[in-house]
């Protein structure tokens, strides 16, 4: 029997070694594995390099990975946002090594390693700073940048739903790199709102099969549903509103 | 004189000029007002990079959904007919050429089309790039929405771009303050000129030769 479900995300992060390459799910808070960056914090690997679309935000999440001073090195497109404080402070203090890559480039080069891409000619980046040094080439009248593959040693994604064998759904915007991710790592692990019954996804529906996932763990509900409907009730970041328990203590009054 | 329209104003003008089943990206910024002024009766669908086609307005408030979100990671809400994708398949779709249309700010755009809206170059700056390198290479026709001149009074547009290139040769339209203009073989082509501002104030404006349309 194929069970790659893992209990407690303590458990499904507990192998990664200092100095693995790390790909981590999510654009803001959209798909980002929180539990299994906390996990990954608890656990203190250390000399680790990052892939992600940013470079953390606020203080908590990959931010607060960078602030536990257990990265190297990050690999994103845009790791400068109003409240992105912990890499900044870092960069600026040369703690922190940067290789700055155009969004759809990054995709690309994740996508390209999962599916056993040598190398591939992008035209995005084309006569920027981004393509200095890589080879160029013209091909039926338009230029392109030779670009490689992004592979990691462990994806640390999120996903809706699992089965026991890996298969996932997302939900909504928050799909963003995760199936990419799943492909391109040597060791994938999904936290998801919960594993069901094998047979009850429908498999037109899978978006991830569990060939690219070695290991699920349920964390929970995501606090904006409640039995798999949407609910709201939350921010931007999933925190609950305080307006509403305002509006709440107004109504009491 | 040098009359300047309002970014709402400008937002509308360029609304005005996307047609009818047109798949189009707004980026960060200035150009997501352009969503405001898309007419409610015609199907134009909004692409946003992060993954969805189909996008609609943000949501009531107590109804933010933090897995719907848009670039700007701003809360978004889902049309009728909307469609959920990965990364690598959105990027693709700009790539692949199926966008129709897509709307980006400026630092500045050289007469040739080239583009550049990532980085000031500024020593110290931290650099960031997100999607606009894929966008602004990825669009059929690429529209630049900007202030014609900056907060100090120089051209937007200029003869070639001093700052870090976004793109080469990408952008196809510049929608300004004080007029639109094509890019041209020949360089900046004044499309349109709002109020009193002619081609002969435009052209000391911008300190550029300018061509009639």
């Amino acid at each position: 029997m194929i069970d790659k479900t893992v209990p407690t995300v303590a458990a499904a992060i507990e192998d990664i070694p200092d100095g693995a390459t790390i790909m981590i799910g999510g654009f803001g808070r959209a798909g980002q594995p929180v539990e299994l960056i906390d996990a990954l914090i608890a656990h203190g690997a250390k000399n680790l390099t990052i892939v992600n679309n940013n470079a953390g935000n606020g203080d908590t999440g990959l931010a607060a990975l960078l602030a536990n001073k257990q990265v190297r090195k990050i690999v994103c497109s845009f790791p400068r946002q109003s409240d992105s404080w912990v890499f900044d402070g870092l960069y600026r203090a040369g703690e922190i090594e940067l290789e700055l890559v155009p969004q759809g480039n990054l995709a690309e080069r994740i996508r390209a390693a999962g599916a056993g891409i040598g190398a591939f000619f992008s035209p995005t980046g084309v006569g920027t700073q981004l393509a200095e040094g890589k080879e160029e080439r013209e091909i039926d009248g338009r230029r392109y940048v030779l670009e490689y593959p992004i592979k990691a040693d462990f994806a640390l994604i999120s996903a809706l739903r699992a089965d026991r064998w890996g298969n996932l759904v997302y939900r909504e915007t928050a799909r963003n790199f995760g199936p990419i991710m799943a492909s391109a790592a040597t060791t994938t692990i999904a936290q998801v709102d919960e594993v069901v019954a094998l047979g009850s996804l429908d498999p037109e529906a899978v978006v991830t099969p569990g060939i690219f996932v070695d290991r699920v763990v349920a964390v929970g509900q995501r606090p904006w549903l409640r039995d798999g409907e949407f609910v709201g009730g939350v921010d931007i970041e999933g925190r609950p509103l305080a307006s509403d328990n305002d509006a709440e203590k107004e109504d009491a009054a | 004189m040098n009359t300047r329209i309002s970014r709402d104003e400008l937002a509308q003008r360029i609304a005005a000029d996307i047609p009818e089943g047109a798949y189009v990206n707004l980026g960060i910024g200035a150009p997501t007002l352009v969503a405001n002024f898309l007419p409610a009766d015609l199907e134009i669908i909004l692409h946003t990079e992060n993954g969805l086609l189909g996008m609609g307005p943000a949501p009531e408030s107590g109804r933010i959904d933090p897995d719907l979100i848009n670039a700007g990671k701003q809360p978004v809400t889902a049309l009728a007919g909307a469609a959920y994708f990965h990364h690598a398949d959105s990027f693709g779709m700009m790539r692949g050429g199926h966008l129709d249309v897509c709307v980006l700010g400026a630092f500045q755009v050289g007469q040739n089309g080239d583009l550049a809206n990532w980085s000031t170059g500024a020593p110290g700056a931290i650099p960031a790039v997100g999607g606009a390198m894929d966008l602004a290479i990825g669009a059929k026709d690429v529209y630049v929405m900007t202030d014609l001149l900056t907060k100090q009074g120089e051209s937007k547009l200029v003869e070639s771009c001093t700052y870090p290139l976004t793109g080469v040769g990408c952008v196809s339209r510049v929608y300004t303050d004080h007029a639109i203009f094509d890019v041209t073989p020949d360089g900046f082509a004044v499309r349109e000129a709002f109020g009193d501002n002619t081609l002969e104030s435009l052209a000391e404006l911008t300190g550029l030769t300018l061509v009639a349309r």
